[in-house]
C-alpha cells in the first residue's frame, strides 16, 4: 500500500515537472515538488533527465544554411520594404 | 544576437532606416530556416519558407504595432508558412501523445525499485554541440507530431515565452504547457534510449531501497 501511495505522488509530480521547470507554478505547488524530490531520488533522476533535455535543446543549432542570401533574393526583399515605405509615406 | 537587439533593428526598419536590412535579414533568414527545416522535414522548403516569410515581413512591416513583438510576429508568419508547405509524409494527421507512455518503467528486484532510465550525469548540458547528439536530437524532432514539434521549436529553442507561443500557434497557454511537456517527455525519452544503447548504464541513483 505505501509503494502504491508514492507512486501516486511519482505521477502528480511527473506531470508537473516542465511547469516545475520553467518555474510556472504557484510557490506552495513548487515547494510539494521539492519536498518529494528530496525524499525521492529516482524521480531526481527523472527531473535531472529532463532538466537536461530542455537545456540541449536550448543549445541546439539545427544546421546553418548553406549560403548567404542570393542578390536576386536580397533585392526581391528590399523592393518589398521601400514599396512598404512608400506606401506609408504617402498615406501619412 | 538577443531580444533587445531585435527590437532595435525591427525600430530602426519602421523608422525607414535601411542600414538595419542586411542585418535584419540574415539574422531572421537563419532564424526562420532553422524553424521551418524542422517544421517541414526538408531542407529545401526551410530556405523557401524563409525567403516567403521575409518577403511577407517587408511587405506588411507597418502592421508591426509594437516593435517589442518582433520575434513572435515574424515566426506567426513563419508558421503560416510552413502550413502552406503541407507534405503529408511529414504532416501526418495528428496523433495526441499520452503522459503514460512516458512515464519510466519501474521494476522491484531485491527490495530495490529501480527507475529504467540511463545515467545522463556524465552528459554536459552542451553535449549537443558534439554531432552525434545532435543528430539523435534532430532526429527526434522530426519524429514528434507536428502540434508538439511546434511548441518545442518555439519554447525551447526560439525561447519564446507560453504566451508568445500561444498566440503564434492560435492555441491557449495550457495547450501550449501540455504540448510542451509531452514534447520534451518524449525527447527525454529518445535521448535515453540513445544513451543506454551507447552504453550509459542505469543511473546509479536511480536505485533506492525499500522501493
Amino acid at each position: 500500500m505505501a509503494s502504491h501511495v508514492h507512486s501516486e505522488k511519482c505521477k502528480e509530480v511527473f506531470a508537473l515537472l516542465s511547469d516545475y521547470l520553467n518555474l510556472e507554478l504557484p510557490p506552495e505547488a513548487c515547494a510539494e515538488i521539492e519536498s518529494h524530490l528530496a525524499g525521492c531520488a529516482p524521480c531526481i533522476e527523472f527531473a535531472e533527465s529532463l532538466r537536461k533535455t530542455v537545456e540541449l535543446c536550448r543549445h541546439f543549432r539545427p544546421d546553418e544554411l548553406r549560403e548567404p542570401i542570393g542578390a536576386q533574393a536580397r533585392e526581391q526583399l528590399m523592393r518589398a520594404y521601400q514599396k512598404m515605405l512608400a506606401a506609408r509615406a504617402s498615406a501619412s | 544576437m538577443d531580444r533587445e537587439a531585435e527590437v532595435e533593428l525591427a525600430r530602426q526598419l519602421l523608422t525607414g532606416r535601411p542600414e538595419a536590412f542586411d542585418v535584419f535579414v540574415e539574422h531572421f533568414r537563419t532564424k526562420i530556416f532553422q524553424y521551418s527545416w524542422l517544421m517541414c522535414g526538408h531542407r529545401e522548403d526551410g530556405e523557401e519558407v524563409a525567403q516567403e516569410t521575409l518577403l511577407k515581413v517587408f511587405e506588411s512591416f507597418d502592421q508591426l504595432r509594437d516593435p517589442e513583438r518582433v520575434r513572435q510576429w515574424v515566426f506567426r508568419i513563419a508558421k503560416n508558412a510552413c502550413l502552406m508547405k503541407r507534405r503529408k509524409s511529414v504532416f501526418a494527421p495528428a496523433h495526441e501523445l499520452s503522459l503514460e507512455q512516458f512515464l519510466p518503467a519501474r521494476n522491484e528486484t531485491d527490495g530495490d525499485m529501480k527507475m529504467e532510465i540511463a545515467d545522463w550525469s556524465r552528459l554536459p548540458d552542451d553535449q549537443v554541440l558534439e554531432s552525434e547528439m545532435k543528430k539523435v536530437l534532430e532526429r527526434g524532432i522530426g519524429e514528434l507530431p507536428e502540434i508538439y514539434r511546434a511548441v518545442i521549436l518555439l519554447r525551447d529553442l526560439e525561447e519564446l515565452s507560453t504566451q508568445e507561443t500561444a498566440q503564434i500557434l492560435d492555441v491557449t497557454e495550457d495547450t501550449v504547457k501540455q504540448r510542451l511537456h509531452r514534447a520534451r517527455l518524449a525527447l527525454r525519452q529518445t535521448l535515453d534510449e540513445h544513451l543506454r544503447a551507447d552504453g550509459h548504464a542505469v543511473a546509479p541513483g536511480a536505485t533506492i531501497r525499500g522501493g
